[in-house]
């Protein structure tokens, strides 16, 4: 078995959490903010792992299913708020909602 | 029974107690119940307590009750001391029954009003300081009874205070009685400082025996009492608020402002008699300021509108009796005016009470007229009150104290013929004024229906009083008329007789000259203003005549002079001080959290991925700093 190399694989995780971030920062339609988060998510998730293996140490597969557990939270969360968004100004639209402002 | 002396302020206290915690959720049944019922307990225990002491007195005519060391502060200790001698015991008498039966007429006069609780919490509050001020066995004692019922006057005042004219009517009040209270408060400390103690008796044996007649400092402590006296009893030059205290309701202006607390002053200086004897000048100006504040207040008097303000100067003017009696060594002559005052003033203004509820809050007398068929309980009550006001001669009470006042200020070794005139010439603008309110209200043509006719429980307090003003003169009676100084006699353990300087004259001369004058007073008012009417309009429309009515109307202007004088001068340098360095460096901190604020403010945009762009610059920009130092 190939060793991935430490260096490969953070880098691999850099890339898709800054992908991640670019994309909550950039889309305005929530349903692909939410996708975008998930991204990053799973960025840190891979983080943990490549650390983990590194160390040869299960902590890191341990951390990756909590952030696992937590991503399925916040998701069925973020996926609730999408609806009562969508229900009261018929878009996803997440600039619409800036009405607590000052 | 004496031992009782303690629960004579004690009741009115407790009842204010009550009224206050629980007050507002009782019926108004209830708070009357309590209201009157503390202050007849009060007046019950105080005329046992009086019964006993007439009926065997305490050696020395004196009894004291020391109930607690109030504070212990080096050799300061004065102590929560209750001391009765004939002198407070008069005071505390007339105070406590003059006091229930104003309850008693309150009980169905405020009823329809807001605030029926707190009205009858205030007014037990108010009884209570006032017999602590006269039962205090120091002076320290005193003054926190004469602070208190300041504070209850005040708030008295300002009872209506949703109108804000009553509010400033009650500040005015407050503050004007406030400076003679100042220079009352430096006198205490004088005399703590010379005297070594505030003990009333103590003190007063201690200045009789270290001061010399005439020397400085009994002259400065008597001129500084005098001071809180003035204040307190509307006298000149501090007597401006008490035509303003008529914004209160017509009770409390009874027991208040006629009856009770403006009589403090009268009280102090009869009191620190011996002060005052020891300093001849002070006691020379005690006197004039009682002679010319009768003669100012008599004049304003006979031109106001207002039945009630007719009334509050009419009291400044008794009181300048009080202080010309004081002024000439006649102290039991002032207390025995001021027992006859309390029955007919507060008579008066009940009886005026009546009228104004009566006719819908009308204060004006030339609105009023021909009242005695619609009211006529209130009519003769009102006709009895005014006879005494005016000392009609012999039967009532007002004739034998006023009478037995001018006959001092004319006999006494300090009485001058200038004092007996000034008094005289009172005398003759008290019966002009009285009348000219009689026959205004209650005479002439009907020009108003009366609404609402008085109760029991109004009927009974008029009939009391006007009772008590017509017998009440029976206690002192002159040498002419069956020589029984039964109440001179009563307060001389006390007072000291007014220094006779013997054979000035023939007493009955004297007293003929002030009936004359009484009589020709009320005859001069049944001409001006009820048989022609236009003599006293032609006289206001002269030159000099409507000058005059404009000036007297207005108290002598002395409310314009205080303004130019004091409050002006205080509001501009306050304008002026609004913007000093201080200001300046307090604004500018202001200002500057204002803008940090609204530049703060900008970055809540209300937009979610500026707060995600934000929170990522955030982390960057901490852990850049984390790996790089």
């Amino acid at each position: 078995m190939a060793l991935v190399l430490m260096r490969h694989g953070l880098l691999l995780a850099g890339i898709l959490f800054a992908l991640g971030l670019v994309g909550v920062l950039v889309r305005r339609n929530l349903l692909f903010i939410l996708l975008s988060i998930e991204v990053m998510l799973n960025a840190t998730g891979l983080a943990f792992v490549v650390a983990g293996s590194r160390w040869i140490q299960p902590d890191g597969q341990v951390m990756f299913l909590f952030i696992l557990t937590m991503a399925a939270a916040e998701v069925s969360v973020g996926l609730a708020l999408l609806l009562q968004l969508y229900h009261r100004f018929k878009s996803l639209d997440i600039d619409a909602v800036s009405r607590m402002r000052g | 029974m004496l031992e009782l002396l303690w629960l004579i302020p004690t009741l009115p206290f407790a009842g204010f107690v009550a009224l206050a915690l629980i007050g507002a959720r009782l019926s108004r049944t209830k708070v009357a119940l309590i209201g009157v019922g503390s202050a007849g307990l009060s007046a019950i225990v105080a005329g046992l307590v009086g019964f006993r002491f007439l009926l065997s007195p305490p050696p020395g005519h004196l009894y004291s009750q020391t109930l607690w060391k109030w504070m212990h502060v080096g050799n300061f200790m004065p102590e929560i001391g209750l001391s009765l001698d004939a002198l407070s015991l008069v005071m505390v008498l007339v105070v406590s029954w003059v006091s229930f039966l104003i309850h008693l007429y309150s009980a169905e006069f405020m009823v329809d009003e807001e605030g029926y609780s707190r009205f009858f919490a205030y007014m037990n509050l108010f009884i209570g300081f006032m017999l602590t001020l006269v039962l205090a066995d120091n002076l320290l004692l005193l003054y926190l009874g004469w602070e208190g019922v300041g504070l209850c006057s005040y708030l008295l005042i300002g009872f209506w205070y949703k109108d804000p004219a009553n509010g400033r009517a009650a500040m005015k009040a407050f503050i004007v009685t406030r400076i003679g209270d100042a220079a009352m408060a430096v006198g205490l400390f004088l005399i703590f400082t010379h005297l070594g103690t505030l003990k009333i008796q103590e003190l007063m044996q201690r200045a009789s025996e270290q001061w010399a007649v005439g020397s400085t400092l009994p002259i400065a402590a008597a001129a500084l009492l005098l001071g809180g006296a003035v204040g307190k009893s509307a006298q000149l030059p501090l007597q401006t608020w008490l035509p303003d205290a008529m914004a209160g309701p017509t009770p409390v202006s009874a027991l208040i402002h006629a009856a009770t607390m403006v009589t403090a002053g009268v009280y102090l200086i009869a009191r620190t008699h011996v002060l005052f004897s020891l300093a001849p000048a002070v006691q020379l100006i005690v006197a004039l300021i009682g002679a010319v504040t009768l003669l100012l207040a008599g004049c304003s008097a006979l031109t106001q509108r207002d039945i009630k303000r007719v009334l509050a100067y009419s009291t400044i003017s008794q009181i300048g009796y009080m202080f010309l009696a004081l002024g000439v060594g006649a102290w039991s002559a002032a207390i025995f005016h001021f027992m006859t005052h309390a029955f007919f003033k507060a008579l008066l203004f009940l009886g005026a009470g009546v009228v104004i509820t009566g006719l819908h809050g009308e204060h004006d007398m030339f609105k009023m007229g021909g009242l005695r068929r619609q009211l006529p309980l209130t009519f003769w009550a009102f006709l009895v009150g005014a006879a005494s006001l005016s000392a009609l001669p012999l039967v009532t009470a007002g004739f034998y104290s006023k009478d037995l006042i001018l006959w001092q200020a004319w006999s006494s070794k300090l009485g001058s013929p200038w004092l007996w005139g000034a008094g005289l010439a009172g005398a003759l603008l008290t019966s002009v004024y009285t009348f000219r309110m009689v026959l205004l209200t209650f005479f002439g043509e009907a020009k108003a229906q009366v609404s609402r006719s008085p109760g029991v429980c109004i009927g009974i307090p008029l009939a009391v009083l006007a009772v008590l003003s017509v017998i009440g003169g029976f206690v002192e009676l002159p040498q002419t008329l069956g020589n029984l100084p039964l109440f001179s006699e009563f307060l001389h353990s006390v007072l000291p007789k007014a220094p006779d300087q013997g054979g000035a004259g023939s007493l009955l001369l004297f007293q003929v000259l002030a009936a004359i004058v009484s009589l020709g007073g009320i005859w001069l008012a049944y001409l001006l203003f009820l048989r022609h009417r236009h003599y006293a309009e032609n006289l206001v429309r002269t030159p000099l005549g409507r000058a005059l009515h404009c000036f007297w109307l207005g108290g002598w202007s002395f409310d314009w002079l205080y303004d130019t004088l004091f409050v002006q001068p205080f509001v501009t340098v306050a304008r002026l001080g609004k913007e000093d360095v201080v200001d300046l460096f307090y604004q500018g901190v202001a200002r500057l959290s204002r803008i940090l604020h609204s530049g703060l403010s900008a970055t809540q945009t209300g937009r979610v991925r500026w707060y995600a762009a934000a929170i990522g610059i955030g982390a960057i920009v901490t852990i850049g700093i984390a790996v790089l130092l």
